[in-house]
Parts: structure tokens; sequence; C-alpha cells
């Protein structure tokens, strides 16, 4: 009695989480004007009108270029970050590694508004580096905590074994540990990339006029009007944030099952 | 010549002496082992043969080149780690193969050197297979071979057994002695069991809180012990104080509470041993025991209680009271040990004796 209660409870909580996407994604095929019940045929129409929609094509790859930079910016400097904090003693590695991770504990508008009023002082303008530089800082921590936990993983005397063989210090790095944590690479590089496409709060504060991302554009778009238009773009959002990481699993899955492990 | 040297090696970690000054040579070829327990000193030692560790004070050669400025991919060593530590993301033959890339060896050539490799390891077949599906000793195997094909100038083993299971590592012990005679490579060997340096060591270095206790072949090194600390850790050693009397001929007399009058041969006595206290060893299964009504037949002879009785099997361990000490005695069993409160005889020939040196 007492199990089945709560077995229909979390239900209705996961129901009650999704069922709004579901019908996000149920209304882009709505082939009514109105974005709403009742539904009144199938159509592709507004992913076709998506498709035509110069401003949210901009915003789209606005968003991807933004997304992939931020990406490989801040897998580098994690992966770097991780290996010297992990591998080398560094003087107060803890205080560093602190404020590495600091970003995720401060609430996203106070970090958004103080790198603001920073540049302000500095009086640089806002610009697509100055927004980029943002997402990197707070994808930055997702980074290096996967990488982190993974690297702290792998055993120092297999670096060693490779070194005792003739490699050297970076020959190592690149026949060895890299490999060896490229999964957490990846997932790295995975996290930063779908935050940064997500991210709207910091964006709309650093980013530079007419410069719009993905969400700050179905942001504008909701000010005017509730256009199923809004639907298909939300629908092709959900396959991309969410298709991309089980895409990246099932792939690092897939390497993985090769080795035999 | 030798192969490795040590000269007034020191390593400190802050004010932490790990190794205080030591001087160690390795004979070309030879089968040298750094014995003792942890935190003595035998692993920060082989470390910085290896380059893995910087020593504060001193000199390494290898082969008569000083080493102390070369990093450790340059020293052309052969590494075998406790754990393995096989490339988990390369085949066995590209784990093998490894060294070979450094070294401009040809593709054809390369392929030869790591089969012929995992012959002489006696796993030929699993060149395609991934470390994660071999066992613990096959992967050592293959840690062992990986390290001797890329013809190093000295292997060094990094307690390459302990992580086997006990049947396990007897076998290996025999296996990585033929192995290293076959390539007769000097071979510098780091381990805290006994039975593993007496068994294959050509050479026993006996360490102890960071200093050398004693240098020698293992006959050597087990039957005269130089100090107090190797005739406890290799084997169950008695530690007899005793007085000794003077040079009577061929032997030394010496006195001893428990065991009463020793005349120990000469030759086992330490050079220039004189009169006065000393202290006597006597190893557990020199001593022993038997019915108080049998002939003594030359054997020093004292009556002892069995106190204890740790019944081993083939063999049986007795805690004895003699007097007011208690000695160790590990006696093959003959029909039935002797049980506990039982009135013996304890018997030890004088030449089973060893005398530390007095310092």
């Amino acid at each position: 009695m007492g199990w089945s209660l709560i077995r229909g409870w979390t239900l209705l909580v996961y129901v009650f989480m999704f069922l709004p996407v579901a019908v996000v994604v149920l209304l882009s095929f709505n082939a009514s004007q109105f974005g709403s019940f009742p539904m009144t045929g199938l159509s592709v129409r507004w992913f076709v009108e998506l498709a035509q929609n110069d401003a949210i094509l901009r915003a789209f790859r606005t968003s991807i270029i933004l997304g992939l930079l931020t990406a490989v910016l801040s897998t580098i400097l994690g992966v770097l970050a991780s290996l010297a904090l992990v591998r080398y003693r560094v003087p107060g590695s803890n205080l560093i590694s602190t404020l590495l991770i600091a970003p995720i504990l401060v609430p996203e508008v106070v970090l958004a508004v103080a790198l603001l009023l920073f540049l302000n002082f500095l009086s640089i303008n806002k610009s697509f580096m100055l927004l980029l530089f943002g997402h990197v800082i707070f994808t930055l921590p997702f980074v290096v905590l996967v990488v982190q936990a993974r690297l702290i993983a792998i055993r120092r005397d297999i670096e060693e074994a490779a070194m005792s063989l003739g490699a050297s210090p970076v020959q190592t790095f690149f026949e060895v540990t890299l490999p060896l944590m490229l999964p957490a690479v990846l997932a790295g590089a995975l996290f930063a990339f779908t935050i940064s496409f997500d991210d709207i709060t910091g964006t709309l504060f650093w980013k530079p006029g007419g410069v719009e991302t993905v969400p700050t554009q179905i942001f504008a778009m909701l000010r005017n009007s509730i256009s199923p238009e809004i639907n298909a773009l939300g629908t092709v959002m959900i396959l991309l944030t969410v298709g991309l990481p089980l895409l990246g699993l099932a792939i690092a899955r897939q390497m993985s099952a090769k080795r035999g492990r | 010549m030798s192969s490795v040297t040590l000269t007034d090696i020191v390593k400190r970690f802050g004010s932490f002496t790990a190794v205080h000054k030591t001087s160690l040579e390795v004979p070309e070829g030879a089968f040298v082992t750094l014995l003792g327990p942890s935190g003595c000193g035998k692993t920060t030692t082989l470390r910085m043969v290896a380059g893995l560790l910087d020593p504060t004070e001193g000199e390494i050669q290898i082969k008569g080149r000083r080493v102390n400025d070369v990093p450790i991919h340059k020293r052309n060593l052969g590494i075998v780690f406790q754990n393995y530590a096989l490339f988990p993301h390369k085949s066995i033959a590209e784990n093998v193969a490894f060294g070979l890339k450094y070294r401009n060896v040809s593709k054809d050539d390369t392929k030869k050197r790591v089969s012929d490799a995992l012959e002489l390891v006696q796993l030929p077949d699993v060149g395609e297979r991934y470390p994660k599906q071999l066992s613990g000793g096959q992967q050592q195997r293959i840690a062992l071979a990986r390290a001797i094909v890329i013809e190093p100038d000295v292997l060094l083993l990094d307690e390459p057994l302990s992580a086997l299971d006990a049947n396990l590592r007897e076998d290996m012990r025999v296996e990585l002695k033929r192995i290293q005679e076959r390539i007769g490579v000097t071979t510098l060997f780091v381990t805290h069991d006994q039975s593993e340096a007496l068994a294959m060591s050509d050479q026993i270095v006996v360490m102890s809180e960071g200093r050398v206790e004693q240098v020698g072949p293992p006959q050597e090194v087990y039957n005269t012990p130089a100090s107090e600390f190797v005739a406890n850790f290799l084997g169950a050693s008695n530690i007899v104080p005793a007085n000794c009397m003077g040079r009577d001929g061929n032997t030394f007399v010496f006195e001893t509470e428990t065991l009463g009058r020793i005349a120990v041969p000469a030759d086992k006595a330490p050079k220039g041993a004189a009169a006065g206290p000393a202290k006597l060893v006597v190893r557990a299964e020199k001593l022993q025991l038997a019915p108080r009504d049998t002939p003594a037949d030359g054997a020093v002879s004292v009556d002892a209680i069995v106190e204890t009785v740790d019944y081993q099997g083939q063999a049986v361990r007795y805690f004895v009271r003699a007097g007011d000490r208690q000695l160790q005695a590990i006696n093959m069993i003959d029909e039935r040990p002797f049980a506990e409160g039982a009135q013996v005889s304890l018997r030890l020939r004088p030449r089973d004796c060893a005398v530390l040196p007095t310092i």
C-alpha cells in the first residue's frame, strides 16, 4: 500500500516535469495557426518556416559557433588546470581548485553582473569575445570536475612505465594519459557545449547589441507573441541538447567495449 | 665492472631522511635484492636509480655513466611495477612494442622482438588481447616482457610478485629467475619478502630505517647475520645474551644464562671477537626439542617446558621456556608433536650458533 503510493507519486512528479516538454514537441507538429490545443492536424510547416526564418538561423549559427568555441577553450583550459592540480604540487592548489569550481556556486546573475561591471570599470565594450569569455568561465568548473575525477583514477605508475620505456613527458601525455582520460575530456566538452548552448541569464547580460543566441531569440519572440515556430524551435533544441550527450555516451560505450573492458 | 653504482646517496623529504648515506654496487649481470620492511628506504633507493626521484646528495652511475641529471626516459631501464602498470588502452602486442617505438626499430624487427619476448614469458598467443582480459600473473609476465624487450641496461623490479596469489607467487619466482638468468640482465629487485630474496638473489642488501644493515649472498646473510635486525628479519631467531670467555683453540667459549656453556667454532664468530659481553643468534629451526631421556650426542642440552604449540602441518613452532627466557623452536614433526606443558630437553649443536658483532 505504502509503496504503491510512493510509486504513484513519483510517476506524477515525472509527468509534471516532462509533460510540458512532450506538449511542446507534440504541438510543433500541429497544423493550426495557434500553438495550442485542440490540434487540427499533423504538419511540418512550422519546421519549414523555422528553416526560412533568417533571425532564427542567424541565432542558431551564433549559438553553435559560441558553443563550439566555448567547448574547445573550456576543455583545453580545464584539462591543463586538472593536470596541474592533480599531477604537480602547485602552491595553494586547494584555493585554486575552489576558485575554479566557484562559478557553479555563485548565482549566475551575480556572476553576470559582476563581470559586466568589471569590464565597464576597465572601459571594455561588450563584444562576442566577452560573451565567449563569460561562457568559458562558467563552463570551466564542469570540465575541471569531470576531468579531475578521471585523472585521479589514472595510476601514476602507468605514466612512469611509459617514461621508463623511453617516452618523454609530452609523448607520455599524448600516448597514455590523454587516451585514458579521453572519455572524461569528451564528456567535459559536451557539458561545456550544452551549457553554453542553453544559457540565457549570462548571455542576456553579456551579448553585444544585435547578436542573438537561440535562447535569447526565443525569449525575444515570446515577448511579442506565442508563435508555433517556437514549439518547432523547442523541439530542435531538445533534440540537440538531449540527443548529443546520448550519442556521445553511446560512442564512448562502443569505444570501451572494443577494448574488452 | 659494475652496472649500477651508488656513491654516498642520501634522500631527504623535508626534515625526514628516507635514505641515509648509502653506497652500493650492483655487478654486471647480477641479481641484487633490496630487502627490508616497509619504510626502510628500499623503494626510495630503487626510484632514485630509476630517475623517478632525485637523490639529495651523492652520485648514481649506470654502466659508468653519471645519470643524476639524466631524465628517466633517457636512462634505458626496464621497470616492472607492483601493479603491472600495463597500458589498458593498448593491446598486449602494442604494450610490449611500446618501448621499441622510441628506439628506431624497424617494423619487421619490432614484430619479431615482440613475439620473441612473448615466447620468453610463455604467453605467445595473447598479442591481440587487452590487459583486462588477462589474469594477474599473465599481466605481470607481459609487464616483464615489455621491460626486457628494449634490452635495458638494468632491470628494476618493484615488488613485482606481491600483488599475486601465494601459489602463483612461487611459480612466478622461479619463472622470473629463469628469465633473468637466460637474458643475463643486471637486476635490482625490491621486496619485503625474505623467502623471495633468499630464493632469487645473488646478493641481498638488507635495509632498515634508511640504512644498509648487511650486504652478502643469501646463505651468508642467513647464516651469519651482521645485526640483531637481520637475524630477526630473515627467519625466526632467538637472540641469547652471552659472555665471551675468550678463545680456546679453534673455538670461542661463551657462557650463557639460558643455554649454559657453548663452544662456538671460530669461523662462526666475527673477526676481532674478544672476551666480553656478546649476543648469540640461535635459529629457531636449529633448536631441537627432544625427550629428556635421549642422549645429547655432543649437543648442548638444557631442560625446558613447552608453553605454546603452533601447529603448521609438516612443521611445528614451539614456544618453550628455559630458565627465565622464552625461546622459539621450529621442528619438523616426527610422529607426533610435543604437547603444551611437556617437559623436554632443548638440543643445540654449537656450530649452529652465530655470533653478532659487538658494536
